[in-house]
């Protein structure tokens, strides 16, 4: 993107207006996740800087919608259903789906494509058309309502990101690793945790966290199997975008903020390794 | 072990020389054999199935589960989109009788004394209300019509009651009827039921209507057996010890002045039938269709309530998607719905108009930051990644609670117009409860989906092209529209189809900055759910957004295919 020294006036002119023009849908991208930052610290309940936040007056700047949230019993009890669903099930997807995307990565598996298509098909599927088949088909089973319908319907969700990073990260894996463990007289399942399941670690868990920001951060499904026992956070937040807005979501926005950003280095973390481990990549 | 010929440089035992010499041995007649003794044929054959098998048996238990929790509610619901048994559930007589109705004036009055029985036996279940509902979706006012019709029907049938009981006493006494109707062996079990000490402990069994009643009683026999079975599940009272229905009465006046066998009973119970017969031919009578109309409500005069209850009186129905595409299903065959009705047709036109103003402005705002990525040295362009992976990895909620806060008038955005002094402060903007909230938060949550295929599409564009091009005297905008440009469109082509798959099903967002104009057919398909219950429609509008979600996705897969969806 250097620009060369001979460019014309207007090649320059043309060249910096891209340059702006970049700048500008950047800041598009990233200017709303980062307004909401200052904006929970408000003093006020109001969702604008007020005048006092511009001058930069500490008074005007405060935590109460922190205080909020770590106080409300509403927001604390959507917080640990949160915390109770997501990691129930993220090990259901991550457990049933290594274990079928190691299948699927076998030299011979009849109606692979078949398979396959129906192991995505959560993520391609509208979640409002999953919500409501599952709403339908978990009443009739009496599971509408319940903890583990909940957990079920997530872990159904979050099955595609396992079996799309997992089988990518098998797709560089040397096979005579394995039989060379099997030469050395070990079983199937002393290969494939001694020998497999540490090299494809790094793609399963980045599956797992992907698996588990489907189902912590998913909203749709849940407001139609769960019921008021089940509310999760964003289920919470989405009642209180509708109804009675507060500062407290930006509060929760923020800490969501934080914890994608630590998410997201933990994938990049992740990917890097994995790559440096099949040598795919020098660095 | 011969040796290999041509172009295989390896002579001895590769796998190839193996193969081939199985197969040169099996050929001339002598098999080539495994280390155990079995044909190498056979023996690499029966390896490859277990090969297969190990690997179906590890797919099994996801493929199960996902078949259990993901695929058998899509299938439910597109059952749900056609079912429709609740016609011919609720009012198994009246839809047999109608069958004769040719559609003209009101049905004759054989259909209302079936009519009169299903709706006592429904008004007793309670069914009544849920069907009134249900045919309400078609014609309004059904739904009251039925309300009303359950409290009266109570009184059909009376006159015959009193007249059988003015006869004899015996009428009245519930354990003639019980010698009449119970199966013998029933009414054994209940004796011996009976006779326990803890009667409260054990339910009574349930009831069985007796054969002979069946054959020389049908009409009384069935309506009966429902009356039975419902004192005993519902109001769990004893069917010895209760009154039959009116309408039980009216029943049995129908079967004995109707082709009543006489023989069919002995003893007392012969007697007092044919007394009853005898009498029966000689009762006041009570025309049903009139009670109807005149008693309880002339709409059941009315032939649109009677088309309707025939038009979804099968056990499927395409009226759910009749009425998804803005038709509906009147007994004079499908027509539109009257024009202040039609909705989703026009629901459907702006989801699609939304997803493509979405989908284009995702490839406008797109195409300059993947073509910036690409051009930037590695190390640039993996920090300026992170600015594309950042909202892609924040939740959904989060963004979308920024724009609700930006986009309000007294929100950011309208602050800061004012404050430059674009907008007057009396006459802010609005930017949210309409279209154009819901088409600026949604192009920014979901443009990652559309720069990172464009990148990884950019990134393998090989930058000598261009600078060819520009050697050969092309000017910058040729080189790129000419040579760059045709390039990147598979990019274009997979971003695209992401997002517009992705959008054309949104729901959250819609839902909160969307207002009334900006909602998506989703938001529909949540309202049928849970506010209006009308389950079927809901099904239906969902039915038809799946296919055309999956059609979407034959294409995506044909383009870019399945496998190379890549995450991050």
């Amino acid at each position: 993107m250097e620009l060369p020294p001979y460019a014309t006036l207007g090649q320059r002119v043309w060249h910096y207006t891209f340059l702006v023009i970049c700048g500008l849908i950047f800041f598009f991208l990233i200017a709303p996740i980062l307004t909401i930052i200052p904006l929970s610290f408000n003093a006020e309940n109001f969702f604008t800087f007020t005048p006092g936040m511009l001058a930069f007056d500490p008074d005007a700047y405060s935590l109460r919608h922190y205080e909020d949230f770590f106080t409300n019993s509403q927001w604390q009890a959507a917080m640990w259903n949160s915390i109770k669903i997501a990691p129930v099930a993220t090990l259901i997807s991550v457990a049933l789906g290594t274990l079928a995307a190691v299948g699927l990565s076998q030299s011979h598996v009849p109606f692979r494509r078949a398979i396959m298509a129906i192991l995505i098909s959560p993520m391609i599927v509208p979640l409002i058309i999953s919500a409501a088949g599952m709403y339908f088909f978990y009443s009739r089973l009496g599971m509408q309502g319940t903890y583990w319908g909940v957990v079920l319907a997530h872990a159904a969700l979050g099955i595609p990101f396992v079996i799309i990073t997992v089988t990518a990260t098998l797709v560089g894996f040397d096979r005579s690793l394995t039989r060379a463990s099997a030469n050395l007289g070990a079983g199937p399942v002393r290969t494939f945790f001694k020998v497999q399941m540490p090299l494809i670690l790094p793609g399963v868990i980045s599956g797992g966290l992907f698996a588990f920001i489907t189902s912590f951060d998913e909203v749709v499904v849940v407001l139609f199997v769960g019921s008021a026992g089940q509310k999760t956070l964003p289920w919470q937040m989405f009642i209180g975008l509708r109804e009675q807005i507060s500062p407290t979501i930006l509060a929760v926005a923020t800490i969501l903020v934080i914890l994608s950003i630590m998410l997201l280095t933990g994938v990049e973390l992740l990917r890097r390794r994995s790559e440096k481990m099949r040598g795919l990549s020098p660095g | 072990m011969s040796s290999a010929t041509g172009p295989d440089a390896f002579t001895g035992a590769t796998p190839d020389n193996a193969i081939r010499d199985a197969d040169r041995a099996g050929k001339s007649g002598g098999a080539m054999l495994a280390a155990d003794g079995t044909p190498l044929k056979a023996s690499l054959a029966k390896s490859l199935r277990a090969q297969k098998l190990r690997a179906l048996a590890l797919i099994a238990p996801l493929l199960i589960f996902i078949m259990v929790t993901f695929i058998a509610p899509i299938a439910d619901m597109l059952f749900r989109s056609v079912e429709n048994d609740i016609v011919s559930q609720t009012l198994p007589r009246t839809v047999v009788e109608l069958d004769r109705w040719d559609g003209e004036g009101v049905p004759d009055e054989q259909t209302f004394r079936a009519l009169g029985a299903d709706l006592m036996v429904a008004s007793e279940l309670k069914n009544h209300t849920r069907l009134g509902s249900r045919l309400n979706y078609e014609t309004t006012g059904v739904s009251s019509l039925f309300r009303q019709t359950g409290r009266d029907v109570d009184d059909l049938g009376e006159i015959y009651a009193d007249q059988f009981i003015d006869l004899n006493e015996a009428w009245e006494e519930p354990s003639t009827w019980m010698s009449l109707m119970a199966d013998p062996a029933w009414i054994e079990n209940h004796e011996a039921w009976a006779a326990q000490e803890d009667e409260d402990e054990t339910p009574e069994p349930r009831f069985r209507v007796s054969p002979t009643a069946q054959q020389a009683l049908p009409r009384t026999a069935r309506l009966f057996s429902q009356f039975a079975t419902i004192i005993q599940t519902e109001d769990e009272d004893s069917p010895t010890e209760e009154e039959p229905w009116n309408i039980v009465y009216q029943a049995l006046y129908e079967d004995l002045t109707g082709g009543y066998d006489a023989g069919a009973y002995g003893g007392d119970i012969q007697a007092l039938l044919a007394n009853a017969a005898e009498a029966a031919a000689s009762f006041e009578q009570m025309n049903v269709r009139d009670f109807f109309v005149e008693e309880i409500d002339e709409d059941w005069a009315d032939p649109q309530v009677w088309g309707t209850i025939e038009a979804f009186s099968s056990p499927y129905t395409a009226g759910y998607f009749l009425s998804a595409i803005d038709m509906q299903l009147t007994p004079q065959g499908i027509e539109a719905q009257p024009e202040d009705q039609q909705i989703y047709m026009l629901l459907f036109q702006r989801t699609m108009f939304m997803s493509m103003t979405i989908m284009i402005s995702c490839i406008l705002l797109g195409y300059p930051i993947a073509f910036l990525l690409s051009n930037l040295p590695l190390r640039t362009s993996n920090l300026l990644l992170i600015l594309v992976l950042l909202p892609f990895w924040t939740s959904l909620l989060v963004r979308t609670s920024a724009w609700k806060v930006l986009l309000q008038q007294q929100g950011v955005i309208n602050d800061i117009l004012v404050w430059i002094g674009l907008v007057a402060d009396g006459n802010r903007l609005e930017l949210i409860n309409n279209q154009t909230g819901t088409i600026i938060a949604m192009t920014h949550i979901l443009l990652p989906f559309m720069i990172l295929p464009l990148y990884s599409v950019m990134k393998t564009i090989p930058p000598h092209y261009v600078r060819a091009a520009k050697s050969l005297g092309a000017t910058n905008w040729t080189a790129f529209w000419r040579v760059y440009f045709p390039q990147s469109i598979p990019g274009i082509g997979a971003g695209s189809i992401l997002v517009f798959i992705l959008s054309i099903g949104y729901y959250i967002t819609p839902e909160i900055v969307g207002g009334t104009t900006g909602t998506f057919i989703s938001n529909r398909i949540a309202y049928h759910i849970s506010t209006s219950l009308n389950w079927g429609l809901a099904a239906a509008l969902g039915s038809i957004l799946l296919a055309f979600v999956l059609l979407l996705y034959y294409l995506y897969d044909r383009i870019v295919g399945i496998d190379n969806v890549s995450l991050g």
